[in-house]
């Protein structure tokens, strides 16, 4: 979009202003990620840039924060729990939210909207009702305070981001591929792995990685049904933050934010192989 | 018939092997006991656990939950899973749990190792430190702290009316999220003698008063909720004044040099202890008698300024380990600090709580 | 199989065919009436996708629906007078709600609290009834205490209100009356600010205590005001992003997505360490001079930091829908527009905006219903003034215990959501939601 030859004068300084505005919004949205980055290496136990940070003065820099954090005992138990509980209820999301989104694409698939509403719920009602329910029902079946307990919640909140994305992929999947497969003696089960597997590939990882985040960012459910061994990463941030900020906690967000970067890349060049594969990349 | 016979003796035969297992293994689980976190679960460390575990092997894992230490166990209860061996708690806390069923009542003479001259436990304790479920083990004080550097030199607060002067004691306050304590300080500032502030927060009158009271500051007060809050808010100098726990102050006074000041002048002092969990007894009788005798009491008072519970502990509260600073002037029972205190009134609190929680919050929220 | 034409399809039920007498039904290949044969097919399909789905929709139901349901059971559930107070409060039915029950009913009562001091689980049904009327904690459980040891009295009624007069009050009668039945409407009262008089009439709380309809209401306020600040940054973004050739934006899409894929504490953590007094806004300010030292901007914890932070961690969800709806206008409109006459604010205010309402719609009332039932950051940052309602059903569920009003103030909240979705709905399609 460039200023086109006609503008007025008013036009161009509008032209210009308007990319400055938006400049602004974008520093609102990324800016926040990346001011914590050199605050976590203040050798002060500050929450701010202190002087000598500041004029670059080395001394004014430390690994100190990252070092608490990789010796502290309740932090590593953390994160191996958020991985733990993560791993599992991911893989289940994912299998479970593919084979719905299979049936789900599939356009004899009767009150479809009505089934969809469902099962994207758990993402729309809010995270406190879900974990207050949940505290209720699972106490009541004694799965509650358990890991078990933890990853089949984290699984249902987990489902609706692998059922968009995978049906959103399978939307654009030319459903005559599976009989030209059939009519070349594929058996279903080859025709699954061969065919449809490879195509919706791109979709199911990017629904496993959004999956995967929601339970590795989450806090609510966990407050309310985890006992103190299932303490996930979030918790102990969560606790943290209330308490006071020690720059141990600025080390963490570092960390994760590197880890949402990855994240967000690796998604990003799913979706771009996706849509070469399916031949609608426009270019 | 006889593989059946075969077959359920193997049964039996593994079954009675996995108990085997699971009772050596639980020989060597850690023991998880909930506190307060920072520098009051750190005085536990140094006083109990360490050396617990040097004796017996047993790990100690400390979970930092009192402050929801009621919910989490009737929350475990609920889910018949519980987690928690040992919990230390407020005595109100423990009342209603204990009225609930979901700690063990507690046979104090029998659990807990009598003083070193020979006087039986249930004669040890100061009074109120033993209930049916519940054994204390020390005396703190809810007090208001301010920091020293946001006053000149010659005009710094020293009375509890002086949080509500903001004429001339101005900047930011901090207190504790409920009403619990701040509407005792309210009367107490507005001139109500000690003895008839429990009396006059029964009546509408009475509340009025406190909350008006409390109107004057609300502008400028921050509420916190954790008991780490408001030394952290003091030293920022997010805040002038805070009210705290004083074993949190002191621990900031000593430990990182704060110039933060106590206002001794109507402090709050109650009762803090320990409570068994249901179907715990167990697990946690050794602990329990271990870290209630006079020797580990009395070494917690070396850590962190709250006053030992038990009587024949009193006489052997030296000095702060790390520092080697003497306690005795930092504890809430200190002749001086004791003058104008004001002992909580927890069957007052356990009536009114809920009462007045949603009057508070109408209030704050207006 | 094969299929004919659907334009050759004769239905003989469908009254199409004339008068002309029976035709013979049209035979699929394997000789069966084609009509059944498809409804045959039509059904396997069917129930093939039925069949795929339905291990989620299982799932959902156990870990999803049934948690739901409990926390409705739990908002309306009063058992404790029932089950721990048996005897009290079936002997209390016979009573007219007019001055005392008769010492039958006070003779139940003692033996419930005996028996209940034995089973211990007097505690539940205390904290139950001191919601209902304060000082009942220790009425009970002092005088189960009293009476543990004591055999037959002459009268239960006497000894009782000896011991505490809180029995001789009808009040507390009415009480027990009303909790015995079951269930009660009590907690969703209290979560709408009011409660049963003495008379046991439904009144509004005194205005000391009323507390959650005013939440509610700056609760729906602050989340209108959060989607309106997401709706004014995210329009022009989405706009520039619309209109950038794909190479850029996919780029600049990458800053949209990257705070969604960011965790949420960090996120909060951000704004804390950029807002708080000493943090590095006011540090800015103060060193170029705008604020003084001693008098820095209280930019967080209060309604100020929830609105900041909110609006961050929201705006892409208004962005990507804004984003792919306006991608799918041609900017063709807007030249036609401008080659007609009209100048660049005309042609954009009659001709494109209106084009974008359907995005701005599904943005709005999305960031609308994730801001309401938010809990994390507003408790994080939001200090006083800037709490939401959900802070209350934490605070119930963690701290007060009282488990029932909580349930009854989510149920409110619930039914709230559930109505924007269902609007959301309508205008957007749940199937036609996108991420990223």
């Amino acid at each position: 979009m460039a200023v086109p030859a006609y503008a007025t004068p008013a036009e161009r300084v509008w032209y210009y202003a308007f990319r400055i505005i938006c400049g602004l919004i974008f520093c609102f949205l990324v800016g926040p990620l990346f001011i914590i980055i050199p605050l976590s290496f203040n050798a002060e136990p500050y929450f701010s840039f202190t002087q000598k940070m500041l004029t670059l003065d080395p001394e004014g820099f430390s690994l100190r924060w990252y070092q608490d954090f990789f010796t502290s005992a309740a932090w590593l138990h953390s994160i191996k729990n958020s991985i733990i509980i993560a791993v599992a209820s991911t893989i289940l999301a994912t299998v479970l939210g593919t084979i719905a989104a299979l049936g789900l694409s599939s356009r004899f698939m009767p009150y479809r909207s009505v089934v969809m509403a469902i099962l994207i719920s758990p993402m729309i009602v809010p995270v406190i009702i879900s974990g207050a329910g949940m505290f209720f029902f699972f106490s009541s079946i004694g799965i509650a305070q358990t890991y078990l307990g933890v990853i089949l919640a984290h699984t249902a909140l987990g489902i609706p981001f692998v059922v968009i994305t995978v049906t959103a992929t399978l939307t654009g999947f030319d459903q005559s591929l599976i009989r030209a497969a059939a009519s070349m003696g594929a058996n279903p089960t080859t025709t699954f792995f061969k065919v449809i597997l490879p195509l919706v590939l791109p979709g199911v990882i990017s629904g496993a990685l959004f999956a995967f985040a929601t339970s590795f960012d989450e806090v609510v459910v966990v407050l309310f049904i985890s006992g103190p061994a299932q303490s996930t990463m979030p918790i102990q941030m969560w606790s943290g933050i209330r308490e006071s900020i020690s720059p141990t906690i600025l080390a963490v967000a570092t960390i994760l934010v590197l880890l949402s970067i990855a994240m967000l890349t690796t998604v990003e060049l799913l979706r771009r192989r996706s849509e070469k594969i399916r031949g609608i990349s426009p270019g | 018939m006889k593989k059946s016979f075969r077959k359920s003796a193997l049964t039996a035969a593994v079954m009675l092997g996995t108990l085997g297992v699971v009772s050596a293994a639980q020989a060597q689980q850690p023991l998880n006991v909930v506190s307060w976190g920072g520098a009051y679960t750190m005085s536990q460390e140094e006083a109990y656990s360490k050396p617990w575990t040097e004796k017996t092997g047993q790990r100690i894992v400390n979970i930092d939950r009192s402050a929801t230490g009621l919910a989490g166990l009737r929350a475990q209860v609920e889910a018949g899973n519980v987690t928690w061996d040992l919990v230390d708690m407020l005595p109100a806390d423990a009342k209603i749990a204990c009225a609930e069923g979901l700690i063990e009542i507690l046979d104090h003479d029998e659990l807990l190792s009598p003083a070193p001259d020979g006087t039986p436990a249930s004669q040890d304790f100061v009074p109120g430190a033993l209930d049916e479920c519940f054994v204390a083990t020390i005396v703190y004080s809810n007090i208001v702290a301010f920091n020293t550097e946001m006053f000149p030199a010659d005009k710094q607060p020293s009375k509890i009316a002086d949080i509500f002067d903001l004429e001339n004691y101005p900047g930011m306050r901090s207190l504790q999220r409920r009403p619990i304590n701040n509407l005792e300080w309210a009367l107490l500032a507005d001139g109500v003698p000690h003895d008839e502030v429990y009396e006059m927060l029964t009546t509408e009158a009475g509340l009025e008063r406190a909350f008006a009271k409390l109107d004057t500051i609300k502008d400028n007060t921050i509420w916190w909720s954790e008991g780490a809050q408001p030394p952290q808010l003091l030293a920022d100098k997010e805040v002038a004044f805070a009210s705290a726990y004083n074993g949190r102050i002191f621990d900031a006074q000593v430990n990182e040099n704060q110039p933060f000041e106590i206002i001794w002048d109507g402090q709050v002092f109650e009762l803090d202890g320990w409570v068994v969990p249901r179907g715990k007894m167990d697990v946690a009788k050794d602990f329990l008698r271990f870290s209630t005798d006079t020797e580990r009491n009395a070494a917690q008072a070396s850590y962190i300024s709250y006053g030992p519970a038990r009587m024949s502990a009193a006489g052997l509260v030296g000095q702060h380990i790390p520092t080697g600073i003497e306690m005795t002037p930092h504890m809430p029972t200190y002749e001086p600090n004791f003058a104008t205190a004001l002992p909580k009134d927890d069957e007052f609190w356990a009536d009114y709580q809920d009462e007045l929680n949603e009057r508070f919050d109408a209030w704050l929220a207006n | 199989m094969s299929v004919s034409m659907p334009g050759s399809q004769t239905n003989p039920e469908s009254g199409v065919v004339g008068s002309g007498g029976a035709t013979a039904p049209l035979l699929a290949a394997d000789g069966r009436p084609l009509k059944v044969s498809l409804r045959r097919a039509m059904f396997k399909n069917k129930a093939r996708a039925l069949l795929l789905v339905s291990p989620l929709l299982i799932f959902l139901f156990v870990a999803f629906v049934m948690p739901i349901f409990s926390m409705l059971t739990r908002s309306v559930e009063s058992n404790e007078v029932i089950t721990l107070l048996p005897n009290t409060a079936m002997a209390v039915q016979a009573w007219d709600g007019e001055g005392l029950p008769d010492e039958l009913t006070f003779a139940a009562l003692a033996g419930d609290l005996k028996q209940g001091q034995i089973d211990r689980n007097l505690g539940r049904v205390a904290s139950r009834l001191n919601y209902e009327y304060s000082g009942m904690r220790s009425t009970i459980t002092g005088t189960a205490r009293r009476i543990t040891n004591l055999e037959n009295p002459e009268s239960w009624k006497e000894t009782l209100i000896d011991i505490n007069s809180n029995w001789a009050d009808t009040g507390v009668w009415r009480v027990i009356k009303r909790e015995s039945s079951g269930y009660t409407l009590s907690y969703y009262l209290a979560a709408m600010d009011m409660r049963y008089d003495e008379e046991g009439k439904i009144v509004r709380q005194p205005e000391t205590r009323r507390v959650y309809v005013d939440l509610m209401i700056k609760t729906l306020w602050m989340s209108i005001l959060i989607t309106f600040m997401c709706f004014i940054l995210g329009y022009p973004v989405a706009f520039l992003l619309a209109s950038l050739p794909l190479s850029t934006s996919n780029l600049l899409m990458m800053m949209v997505l990257l705070p969604f894929w960011t965790s949420l504490l960090v996120r909060t953590t951000s704004w804390i360490a950029i807002l708080q007094s000493q943090g590095v806004l006011n540090n800015i300010l103060v060193a170029i001079g705008v604020v003084d030292d001693n008098n820095r901007l209280q930019l967080i914890y209060n309604q100020i930091g929830t609105i900041v932070a909110m609006t961050h961690i929201l705006l892409p969800f208004m962005i990507l829908p804004l984003y792919s709806v306006m991608k799918s206008i041609s900017p063709s409109y807007m030249r036609a527009a401008r080659s007609m006459g009209a100048t660049g604010y005309t042609a954009f205010r009659r001709v494109y905006f209106p084009q974008t309402l359907p995005g701005i719609g599904a943005g709005a009332i999305l960031v609308f219903i994730l801001a309401i039932g938010y809990y994390i950051t507003p408790a994080l940052v939001g200090g006083e003034s800037g709490r939401f309602i959900t802070n209350f059903i934490a605070y119930h569920m963690q701290v007060s215990l009282n488990w029932g009003l909580a349930a009854a103030i989510a149920s409110i909240l619930l039914g709230a959501v559930i109505m924007l979705y269902l609007l959301y709905n309508r205008i957007v399609g749940s199937d036609n939601l996108k991420l990223g």
